[in-house]
């Protein structure tokens, strides 16, 4: 499989791999997919006092694409706000790292990880 | 100096041996003979060092120069033993029994057979890859007429009690086919000994060119095909087509070196792999596939847990290996040889087989050894799985969201 | 040294040079698995892909419509037998000159409920169309006429014949092996669905042929196994061969007018040596291959004859290579109605790029010489 030179910088030299505390009021943790279909992504996102993101990790287990996927959007929605954050779309990411057909689900897979990390954040700002 | 990529896939193809090629030489120059022309020097020629191949073939394997068809491949040896002997005998019956751990030319064999009326079974293995000689004798029925069973697994290296099986399908008088494919110049054959009726070979596998493969058929007690390849009644009429002299005479002369040299180098392959089990077995969570004990010396197939497969063979660009056997590597099913063993679908998908070989040198071994620790080592830092088993967490009672 | 003259192209070829050029660094540091993920693999499978590129530009086919085999016989096989299988039995018809490697397999059929018919030829080789039309008001589900015949080397007119079958909805398949090289293929102008091709006899190696498919016809494999080549035949591919094969095909279509010319100017000095010394020459009628001369001299026995050329140093061939492990007379004299005694006077000279006017010249005096003997040796014996 040829992959593009932005999928593979960004699996050399993932961003912001590691991890924040999970309990940490201001964090917000979504972990999407599964280890039997070959992607897991963990996505955790750091929030201010006034609603931005001003920091987020990742961890992935999955291939090229899953990793450079999700190092992405860890770069992606730093600054941005809740709102901002979940109008980051699938069709982006794939197009900024130009995957190929057969890789478009990690794409998606990293959509789904922001939404789950917002939603975990909120969550914990509702309860 | 190394050479990168560092080729450790010697049972996907071997590059043929220095003095194979050298022997192939004349026959692509001036001894260019059809060796089925019997009316000039240049088919005699052909036709003598033909026969002369045929001698050091069954030399290897004990057999009779008589009892040795050429074919195109294993692969055609496969299905000309098993479609050729079930359509022959297939008056006597339409059961056919193999292993689920077969390589695809003797699984899509049997599957075709399925189709044209044939019934089959396909028995599991042990979680050694072995099978279980006991489930053998309880498949065979009134009306098995061939049973197929692989010397060498191809993706774990296990090699199968291929004597005691012969013992019992004679005692029952069913027609015995083994796929010997990546079994010679490994394992010791003697089919003088061997109650086996039909074998098949590869020379691409032994150090031979590719294109060329043998099948052994049995003379006494004699064993009758039907055969596949029609036309000029080539090969007693078992396997028409031009025999293609150089090919044949490089199979030769790789089977005469495996002959001779297979002790040695054997002895050799062996402490190489063993090196290299022990380096890799540093990495926690590593998992051997198959049988240590009844293995060829130049396999190891071994799954790195907490990775997925196809971003760890993308951190080992530099080792050319197979994380599944080559025929099926071009789709992403997890292996279904180590499925059959009972690994789960992320442990197949993250085995690589390290298959080590004549050219093969301490250097290389150290240097992969070192390599994986280091990418494994980087992919477990990325791996979220990899944090939740050092954490304590079961993965396997982990609600995984659906995707 | 002694190094006889090689006057056998039909039966094989030596290798070209640049051919064995082009095979050789697949010996060694070239030696992947075309299925192989890795780098190695990878090369080879773009060779394999480039050489498909090359067979199917001589030809003028598709790259997709080239599928690699272990050579001409297996490539007819998997016409006949893999498009039977795929439909209900019916008739299959196949001329009566065609070689073992077309005969046999369309006789195999009849194991599974085929009829089978010949088309006859007449005296000088060539189809009959009238026997053929006959044949075609039967619609014959699968045809197999070869394009130029191993022996006699006559031409068939493939694409009127191709023509009649497509009309009335039969598959045909032509067997090109001898043709190739030759004289000028066009897959698309022949009209033809399958096409069967050989590396060895264009300079090639032996172990590598192809069958160019139309893709609407549904063929079921005669190898299974690992799903190379869409699946119609499985098994590693003999990278090494292929990538000849493929060189082999680039040299034959550039060449081919070049070569013909050459070997069309030997054959004409050859006949005419073999007109002085009353040699019946089969089939001068009908159009041929440039290069092959099929000849009897009356009253003499072929395999003598062929021997005694032989310790002359002169190879030659008195029957078609394959067949020649059976002792009976040429199968395509008999079908073109030449009576026996004189089939078995039959002795095939089949030139090629190495032939020269020397190697004609020489020959012809050999030739004169031992009929010289042969006839006072059969005087004698009379």
């Amino acid at each position: 499989m040829a992959y593009s030179e932005k999928v593979l910088d960004h699996y050399e030299n993932p961003r912001n791999v590691g991890a924040f505390k999970k309990e940490d009021d201001g964090v917000g943790t979504g972990m999407v997919g599964a280890p039997a279909c070959g992607d897991v992504m963990k996505l955790q996102i750091k929030v201010g006092k006034d609603g931005i993101i001003e920091d987020a990790k990742f961890k992935t287990y999955g291939c090229g694409s899953a990793i450079a996927s999700s190092s992405l959007v860890t770069e992606w929605v730093k600054g941005k706000t809740l709102d901002q954050a979940l109008e980051i779309k699938n069709t982006a990411i794939a197009e900024e790292l130009a995957l190929p057909p057969v890789k478009i689900h990690c794409s998606i897979l990293a959509e789904d990880a922001i939404k789950a990390a917002v939603e975990d954040y909120k969550k914990k700002h509702n309860s | 100096m190394l050479k990168f990529p560092i080729y450790l896939d010697y049972s996907a193809t071997t590059p043929v041996d220095p003095r194979v090629a050298e022997k192939m030489i004349p026959y692509l120059t001036e001894l260019f003979g059809n060796p089925a022309s019997r009316s000039h020097a240049f088919g005699w020629t052909a036709e003598k060092a033909v026969e002369e191949a045929r001698e050091d073939v069954a030399a290897l394997v004990g057999a009779d120069p008589k009892e040795i068809i050429w074919t195109s491949g294993a692969t055609e040896s496969n299905n000309l033993a098993i479609k050729g002997a079930a359509h022959f005998y297939s008056g006597k019956g339409k059961h056919i029994i193999t292993l689920k751990t077969e390589h695809k030319a003797v699984l899509d064999t049997v599957r075709e057979l399925e189709r044209q009326g044939f019934e089959a079974t396909y028995l599991d293995v042990q979680e050694n890859g072995l099978v279980d000689l006991e489930a053998l004798k309880a498949a065979i029925r009134p009306d098995t007429v061939v049973i197929s069973v692989m010397f060498v697994n191809n993706e774990v290296g296990v090699v199968q009690p291929i004597a005691e099986i012969g013992e019992l399908c004679r005692e029952k008088g069913i027609i015995f086919h083994v796929d010997a494919a990546q079994a010679t110049g490994k394992v010791d054959i003697d089919l003088s000994k061997l109650k086996v009726d039909l074998m098949s070979f590869s020379a691409h596998k032994t150090y031979g060119p590719k294109g060329i493969g043998a099948l052994y058929v049995r003379r006494k007690p004699r064993v009758r095909l039907e055969a596949q390849m029609h036309g000029g009644g080539h090969e007693r009429g078992l396997r028409s087509g031009t025999l293609a002299t150089h090919q044949i005479v490089g199979m030769g002369e790789a089977f005469r070196l495996a002959r001779v040299e297979m002790a040695e180098e054997n002895q050799r392959v062996r402490e190489l792999r063993d090196r290299l089990l022990a380096g890799l077995s540093t990495i926690e969570e590593t998992f051997v596939n198959g049988d240590m004990e009844h293995r060829v010396p130049h396999n190891l197939n071994i799954s790195f847990a907490y990775v997925e497969g196809e971003s760890l063979i993308m951190a080992i660009k530099d080792i050319a290996v197979s994380s599944g056997s080559a025929c099926t590597s071009a789709s992403l099913e997890p292996s279904y040889v180590l499925r059959a063993l009972g690994r789960n679908d992320e442990l197949a998908h993250s085995s690589i087989r390290f298959t080590i070989g004549r050219f093969t040198t301490v250097e290389e071994i150290d240097f992969t050894i070192e390599l994986l620790q280091r990418k494994i080592g980087k992919l477990r830092e990325l791996s979220p799985l990899w944090d939740m088993f050092k954490e304590g967490v079961d993965l396997d009672s982990v609600q995984w969201a659906a995707h | 040294m002694f190094a006889p003259v090689y006057l056998d192209y039909n039966a094989t070829t030596p290798l070209d040079p640049a051919v064995r050029e082009a095979m050789l660094p697949w010996f060694r540091d070239r030696f992947g698995n075309a299925s192989s993920r890795h780098e190695y693999g990878r090369a080879a499978r773009k060779a394999i892909d480039e050489a498909r590129g090359q067979v199917a530009a001589a030809v003028n086919a598709h790259p997709t419509e080239v599928i690699f085999t272990s050579g001409g016989s297996e490539a007819n096989n998997l016409f006949l037998k893999g498009a039977a299988a795929t439909m209900r039995p019916g008739l299959v018809v196949v001329s009566a000159i065609e070689h073992p490697c077309v005969r046999e397999p369309a006789r195999q059929l009849l194991k599974s409920g085929w009829r089978l018919e010949e088309i006859r030829v007449d005296g000088a080789g060539r189809i009959n169309p009238q026997a053929f039309e006959g044949l075609l008001a039967e619609k014959p589900r699968l045809v197999s006429v070869m394009l130029a015949n191993n022996e006699t080397g006559v031409i068939q007119n493939v694409a009127a014949l191709a023509a009649g079958v497509r009309a009335r909805g039969g598959w045909m398949h032509c067997d090109a092996v001898q043709a190739l090289g030759k004289m000028k293929v066009d897959f698309r102008a022949l009209g033809v669905h399958g096409l069967t091709l050989s590396s060895h006899k264009i300079y090639g190696p032996i172990g590598a042929g192809a069958l160019i498919v139309d893709k609407r016809v549904e063929l079921a494999p005669l190898v299974a196994g690992g799903g190379q080549e869409r699946n119609l035949r499985s098994g590693t591919e003999n990278v090494m061969a292929i990538v000849g094969f493929g060189k082999a095909c680039e040299l034959a279509a550039a060449q081919v007018e070049e070569r013909a010319l050459h070997l069309a100017g030997l054959r004409q000095r050859l006949e005419a040596g073999l007109r002085q010394m009353d040699a019946r020459i089969f089939s001068v009628d009908a159009l041929r291959l440039p290069n092959t001369s099929f000849f009897a001299i009356p009253g003499v026995d072929g395999d003598t004859l062929v021997g005694k050329l032989d310790r002359a140093g002169f190879a030659v061939a008195s029957g078609s290579a394959c067949s020649s492990a059976n002792p009976e007379p040429s199968h395509t004299l008999l079908a073109m109605g030449v009576e026996s005694s004189l089939a078995r006077a039959a002795v095939r000279m089949s030139l090629g790029s190495a032939s020269t006017q020397q190697d004609v010249d020489g020959f012809l005096t050999a030739l004169g010489e031992n009929l010289a003997s042969l006839r006072t040796l059969t005087a004698m014996t009379v």
